[in-house]
């Protein structure tokens, strides 16, 4: 088989990518071997390949990661269909009316606390957490569910819990499972916890 | 970039992955970036590819990826997530690009006739380009430049099959488009981009390289 510049540059890019039958990729090779003109093709064309292929012209722009983090943590809020998806509903709207109450409110914390923090009796008060600053969830120091490590408030539970905050059902399902069947599927899979790496 | 748990490129395995898809559609909602941040420059990548507006890319990124969460449980698993994922992210790039009505003169470089021949405008050598180039910013954004000046229907299939590594098959389902037509798009994308950058032509990459 004889093949012409023209069927080179037609199959360069099969060619390249081993879609070529060995017949044709032998033709195509002895010809590329006499013809500057189409060896010069081919290699041009594999920079290119080689070159937008290469993970660095995968760039995001500074902070896309955060801002999208923010986003979906806005977005999973609000997540309709769901029964999870209702009870965060309500558990982030029970957080808005936090956020407007009277700071020195004289409620009960059992009328303030969201449906997620009202099962966390178990979590010892003066346990230290960290909660993100635009988050609605507190974790133990250390978390790996934390989304984002650069906004931190540190404080205990109790505080964590006063304002409103839901607990990691990750890295607090100790102080939960007794509230919260969380412990059989996961454990038995041996997913991570969320505890903190040592 | 915060850190994450068991990264899915650290697991390196779709069990992971179907595992996270799980617990997200079971309500474990906070899982779902998790899901998704091995591919966020990819998604963002096809955005960009189509809007070429890096503000509006991100805005259809951030809504696409949200889309995605809305939607995880009509992922059935026929194709991987990741195709699934930058699928609904070009949809959501070209229904902005729609709606923002933008006026885009195709490139002269396009061949007007998709089916008829491409030949090569420059036959320079550049055997090698040493990779530690793509350190370079400038680099890089001759690279885009070039691949923004491509038109939209190639520069989309040299987008997702060469950048973001998907099959041939898989381009053609996320486009909407036969097989045939993926192979002839991203040939001429292919050719077209050597053109570009050829040093014969005198363009930015003679300029680039001389730099380096």
């Amino acid at each position: 088989m004889v093949v012409r510049c023209e069927d080179v540059w037609r199959e360069v890019s099969n060619y390249l990518d081993g879609e070529l039958d060995p017949q044709l990729r032998a033709a195509v090779e002895e010809h590329v071997r006499g013809c500057r003109q189409c060896t010069a093709v081919v290699n041009g064309t594999r920079n290119v390949v080689e070159l937008y292929g290469d993970e660095r012209m995968l760039q995001i722009p500074l902070g896309f990661s955060r801002r999208l983090q923010q986003r979906l943590g806005q977005g999973v809020g609000r997540s309709p269909g769901t029964a999870f998806g209702w009870m965060m509903a309500l558990g982030f709207a029970a957080l808005l009316l936090i956020t407007f109450e009277v700071g020195n409110s004289n409620r009960s914390l059992a009328e303030l606390r969201s449906e997620m923090a009202r099962t966390s009796a178990h979590i010892p008060p003066e346990l230290v957490v960290v909660a993100e600053t635009d988050g609605r969830i507190f974790h133990v120091p250390g978390c790996r569910f934390i989304l984002d490590k650069d906004h931190l408030k540190t404080m205990t539970s109790a505080e964590a819990l006063r304002l409103g905050y839901a607990p990691c059902v990750r890295c607090l399902r100790k102080y939960l499972a007794e509230t919260h069947d969380l412990k059989t599927e996961d454990e038995t899979a041996g997913l991570e916890t969320g505890e903190p790496e040592q | 970039m915060p850190e994450t748990t068991a990264s899915l490129e650290n697991a390196g395995d779709s069990w992971n992955e179907q595992t996270l898809i799980r617990r997200v559609r079971e309500g474990d909602h906070e899982l779902f970036y998790e899901l998704i941040r091995p591919y966020e420059r990819r998604v963002y990548a096809a955005t960009l590819a189509i809007l070429r507006d890096e503000a509006d890319a991100e805005d259809a990124a951030q809504e696409a990826v949200l889309k995605a969460f809305k939607n995880i449980r009509q992922f059935r698993g026929e194709a991987r997530f990741s195709t699934w994922l930058i699928q609904i992210a070009i949809n959501e790039a070209r229904m902005r690009r729609r709606k923002q009505q933008a006026v885009t003169m195709e490139p002269i470089v396009d061949q007007p006739d998709e089916e008829g021949r491409y030949i090569p405008r420059d036959f320079a050598d550049w055997r090698e380009i040493p990779s530690e180039t793509l350190e370079r910013a400038e680099v890089r954004e001759r690279l885009a430049e070039a691949l923004n000046s491509v038109g939209q229907k190639y520069r989309e299939v040299f987008i997702l099959r060469d950048m973001q590594q998907l099959s041939i098959e898989e381009t053609a389902k996320v486009l909407g488009i036969s097989i045939p037509s993926v192979k002839t798009r991203l040939l001429r994308a292919r050719l077209m981009l050597r053109d570009l950058l050829a040093p014969g032509l005198g363009g930015g990459w003679s300029k680039v390289r001389g730099a380096v």
